[in-house]
């Protein structure tokens, strides 16, 4: 029909990464409601969390006594009691013991990486169902001895006799006794994630009012969506709370427009990142159900969409040469070409907000020529995000960011609007999730209707 | 839990206390354990026509110990008193009397059962005065009854035997503990209709039943009786109840709904969500209910409209759907909670009594719509029931509420639970259009 020849370049996404290989679905999903730090969540611990939103998805989907083929999910800030973290919360639910679990890692990108981890798996036949999760608290975050106090403890428990334990004891200091707390600064900068976020939001000439826009887009959205009852079959209230807790149905752009900056204000460039227009730190957890179709039609449960493919990338931050949380945008066109795909080619675009200016950034970059030459290789622009098609029922900044737990939230909340959507066009609805993370890292995913 | 006053006054030195000075004695009520015996003792079977013969062979083919003429001390499990050929309150002496005799040898929470045609349907004023003088003998009967014995009475229409499936039924209901704060009520067998299960531990084996309001109290007894009984669950409760749900479904391996079933597409929703997962649907019990206490006087809106949103409309809305579904049509049930509130009216409660009235009679004209399809729905109508909901109520009205009835006490949502699971049976196919009180004969208003 075009002469541009696109109708060739939207084949099979299948084609190239699968072969043989069979389909992995989401069959749905459930999380809890996310709190912010602080908040209701505040005695929870990630086990407790990641329990609850199990608990739900098992409800949800009747499956008490079912043996999972595997269930993978992770928390960023952990406790290094829980070093079996989704097993143990395996065990504490209603899924047979005999489950198997694993824990995943990955920043941010944790949740997505399971689901692609996972979704491969079933692809390639070895196992039939899964369950993908994240999860973290900041309210329950980990704190740790200091590294003098560590040391001296540990030399303390070789040390065999009386005069070698005190000479240990001898070496330590007062400052080794203050505790060392998890921050979000990155290692090799030293600088925390909204100062590095600063850095790119200004680069690319990112406005405050642009920021704010997105902001309160996000929060219509999202307050706009629980009174549809879009949440009813993906969500399950926890403590009290039966919406997420930074959700501000009220707000405005006035409103946001008020807030002080937070970050970049040494940049000498105006400051434009505020808490209103940045992620909180937030506790909740997800989880994903993925299958085969066979097991889902055995089992008689919906095939909501199928995981098509997955990218990951990373930036050379620490140098300067692309900004921390910029991954996705090399990702995408990577995944883009693989599946023979424009961003033309897409009815929803999930891109995590942790801050306005990361997916202001982003698409600034796709719709920027040079950087499309200079830097992803192609002969121009990537493209331009249609804006009507972008987190079109909230993403972080009014949901909050409960980190490892975003993923899940995204890909089930996703997957029911592709099933909504149906076919377009007379292929199957499409959605591109993008998240960002620590260590100049992204993963980006595509998903289709079933 | 039963209630602190009954347990202290069920044994040891509360027991002589109470005695002692007169006070109510409440004993802990038989309730049913799957494997228990039907009743605590011997069943009398008192009456000397066809349909009481019939019924002792029948019930000596269940294997159990029926008894045609009383034995001197010996300790009754229930005694079952057929009346199913008066044609005159003449008639009514000898059986009566002879049973009478009985009465002091029961054993505590044991059965006292009669067995007679419904007077609707007599040919003539005697036999309609002999029918109707049941129902005056029985109420009063159960009044007399001690420790945890209670008296009900199944009313059989012409034409229906006394060994009909839902007879047989309705008398396995109601001399179990299944029954245990039903009293002084009848259950009346419309026609000779219904199957009786091939396992009475398991009568709802391969059943999908809908439980609205599944989250906790009475609802959440639903699901797990009904599951216990051989159903799958699909527990319905609103978005904001679904933690509670959650741990009600998993509990009973059932599945989650979080819906609000005043929306306008509930029951599509319903219907959808059991034919995509188990492909059919057969049991739909309402129980989602609330209150929004106030006197007719100060009564707003808000209350009047969210009670009746809640308790009549959306039952009204779910049951249209379900009655054009395609996929409602073998042996339906749909059983739902009514209210002693709605039959006998309770002050302050204009609003919930209305709606629970307007069960009463959604049921009543339901009942004829389904009756093609081999259907049946009725209303259970809980009296005082210990839930989070009367806890709530202030010590002295509670206490009220809780003694005033033949049994003393108040009833487990459990009790209400069992007569649902009982009316959801294929074998109570010939109940229909029927309301059963749970309510331990409560003695305030009718």
């Amino acid at each position: 029909m075009s002469e541009t020849g696109r109708e060739e370049s939207v084949v099979q996404p299948t084609q190239g990464t699968q072969g043989q290989l069979r389909k992995a679905v989401v069959v749905g999903g459930n999380r809890i409601p996310f709190a912010r730090t602080g908040g209701a969540y505040t005695k929870s611990s990630n086990q407790d969390m990641l329990t609850a939103a199990l608990d739900g998805l098992i409800a949800r989907f009747g499956l008490q006594d079912e043996r999972i083929g595997e269930v993978a999910a992770g928390a960023v800030l952990k406790h290094s009691r829980d070093f079996n973290l989704t097993r143990e919360a395996v065990l504490g639910s209603p899924l047979a013991a005999e489950t198997p679990a694993y824990d995943v890692q990955q920043a941010c990108a944790t949740g997505l990486e399971t689901v692609l981890g996972l979704a491969n798996k079933i692809k390639l036949g070895q196992i039939d169902s899964a369950i993908a999760g994240g999860v973290d608290s900041a309210s329950d975050a980990p704190i740790a001895v200091s590294e003098g106090l560590r040391e001296v403890l540990l030399d303390l428990n070789r040390a065999k006799t009386l005069p070698q334990r005190l000479k240990v004891l001898s070496k330590l200091r007062p400052k080794d006794l203050a505790p060392d707390a998890p921050n979000t600064g990155e290692p090799r900068t030293g600088l925390s994630m909204g100062e590095h976020q600063a850095l790119t939001t200004a680069q690319w000439k990112v406005t405050r009012e642009a920021q704010d826009e997105l902001a309160y887009n996000s929060h219509r959205n999202l307050a706009a969506a629980y009174d549809a009852g879009f949440f009813d079959d993906l969500l399950t209230p926890y403590r009290g709370l039966t919406r997420d807790s930074n959700l501000r149905p009220d707000t405005s752009i006035e409103k946001l427009a008020t807030l002080k900056p937070v970050f970049g204000k040494n940049l000498g460039s105006e400051a434009t990142m505020t808490a209103g227009n940045s992620t909180p730190l937030t506790d909740g957890a997800s989880t994903v159900l993925l299958a085969s179709e066979e097991w889902a039609d055995a089992h008689d449960l919906p095939k909501l969409a199928t995981v098509i493919d997955g990218e990951a990338a990373a930036v050379d931050f620490v140098h300067g040469k692309d900004g921390l949380l910029m991954a996705p945008v090399f990702a995408v066109p990577r995944l883009l070409a693989r599946n023979g795909l424009t961003l033309d080619d897409f009815d929803f675009f999930e891109i995590h907000e942790a801050f306005a200016g990361t997916v202001l950034s982003t698409l600034a970059a796709w719709e920027n020529e040079e950087f499309g030459r200079t830097r992803l290789g192609l002969e121009g622009a990537l493209g331009v995000v249609d804006r009507s098609k972008l987190n079109v029922n909230g993403s972080s900044l009014a949901a909050g960011h409960p980190f490892a737990a975003t993923g899940g939230r995204i890909v089930a909340s996703l997957a029911k609007m592709l099933h909504a959507r149906g076919q377009v066009d007379g292929r199957p609805s499409r959605g591109l999730i993008s998240i960002c993370a620590a260590g100049g890292q992204g993963v980006v995913a595509i998903l289709e209707s079933h | 839990m039963t209630d602190t006053y009954t347990q202290f006054v069920s044994s040891g030195p509360g027991r002589k206390v109470a005695r002692k000075i007169g006070l109510p004695q409440p004993v802990i009520l038989r309730r049913h354990k799957p494997g228990q015996p039907l009743v605590p003792g011997p069943i009398l079977i008192e009456g000397s026509t066809e349909g009481a013969d019939a019924l002792a062979s029948t019930l000596l083919s269940w294997d159990l110990d029926v008894r045609r003429h009383a034995v001197p001390k010996e300790r009754l499990g229930a005694v079952i008193l057929v009346l199913d050929e008066l044609t005159h309150p003449d008639g009514l002496e000898k059986p009566v009397l002879t049973a009478a005799t009985s009465l002091r040898d029961l054993a505590p929470n044991a059965r006292v059962i009669t067995l007679s045609r419904h007077p609707g349907s007599a040919p003539d004023a005697a036999t309609a005065a002999a029918r109707q003088g049941v129902d005056g003998l029985l109420r009063s009967l159960a009044m007399e009854l001690r420790s945890g014995a209670t008296g009900n009475g199944i009313l059989l229409a012409d034409g229906v035997s006394t060994t009909s499936p839902s007879t047989l039924a309705a008398l396995r209901f109601l001399l179990s503990g299944k029954s245990a704060f039903v009293d002084g009520q009848f259950i009346t067998v419309g026609s000779p209709a219904g199957k009786l299960p091939d396992d009475v531990e398991k009568p709802l084996a391969g059943k999908v039943a809908v439980v609205t309001g599944a989250a906790r109290g009475i609802g959440a007894a639903i699901a797990r009786t009904l599951h216990r009984d051989g159903a799958t669950v699909l527990a319905v409760d609103v978005p904001a109840a679904g933690d509670h749900l959650a741990e009600v479904a998993n509990e009973v391996h059932g599945t989650a709904l979080q819906l609000d079933i005043t929306r306008e597409d509930a029951g599509q929703k319903i219907i959808d969500h059991a034919v995509s997962r188990y492909g059919h649907l057969d049991i739909v019990i309402h129980n989602a209910g609330i209150t929004r206490d106030k006197l007719l006087a100060n009564m707003d809106h808000n209350r009047w409209a969210s009670v009746l949103a809640v308790n009549i409309a959306a039952q009204l809305r779910i049951n249209e759907a379900l009655l054009a579904s395609e996929h409602f049509r073998s042996s339906p049930r749909i059983v739902s909670v009514a209210s002693t509130s709605g039959i006998a009216g309770n002050r302050g409660q204009t609003n919930y009594a209305a709606s629970k009235a307007g069960v009463t009679g959604m049921v009543r004209a339901t009942a004829p719509l389904l009756e093609p399809h081999g259907g049946t729905i009725n209303a259970v109508a809980p009296g005082f029931i210990e839930t989070e909901m009367t806890r709530r109520v202030p010590l002295v009205r509670r206490e009220v509420g809780r003694r005033l009835n033949s049994l003393r006490q108040g009833g487990q949502p459990v009790d209400v639970a069992e007569a649902i699971a009982f009316l959801a049976s294929d074998a109570a196919g010939g109940i229909s259009g029927q309301v059963l009180r749970v309510c331990g004969q409560n003695m305030v208003g009718a």
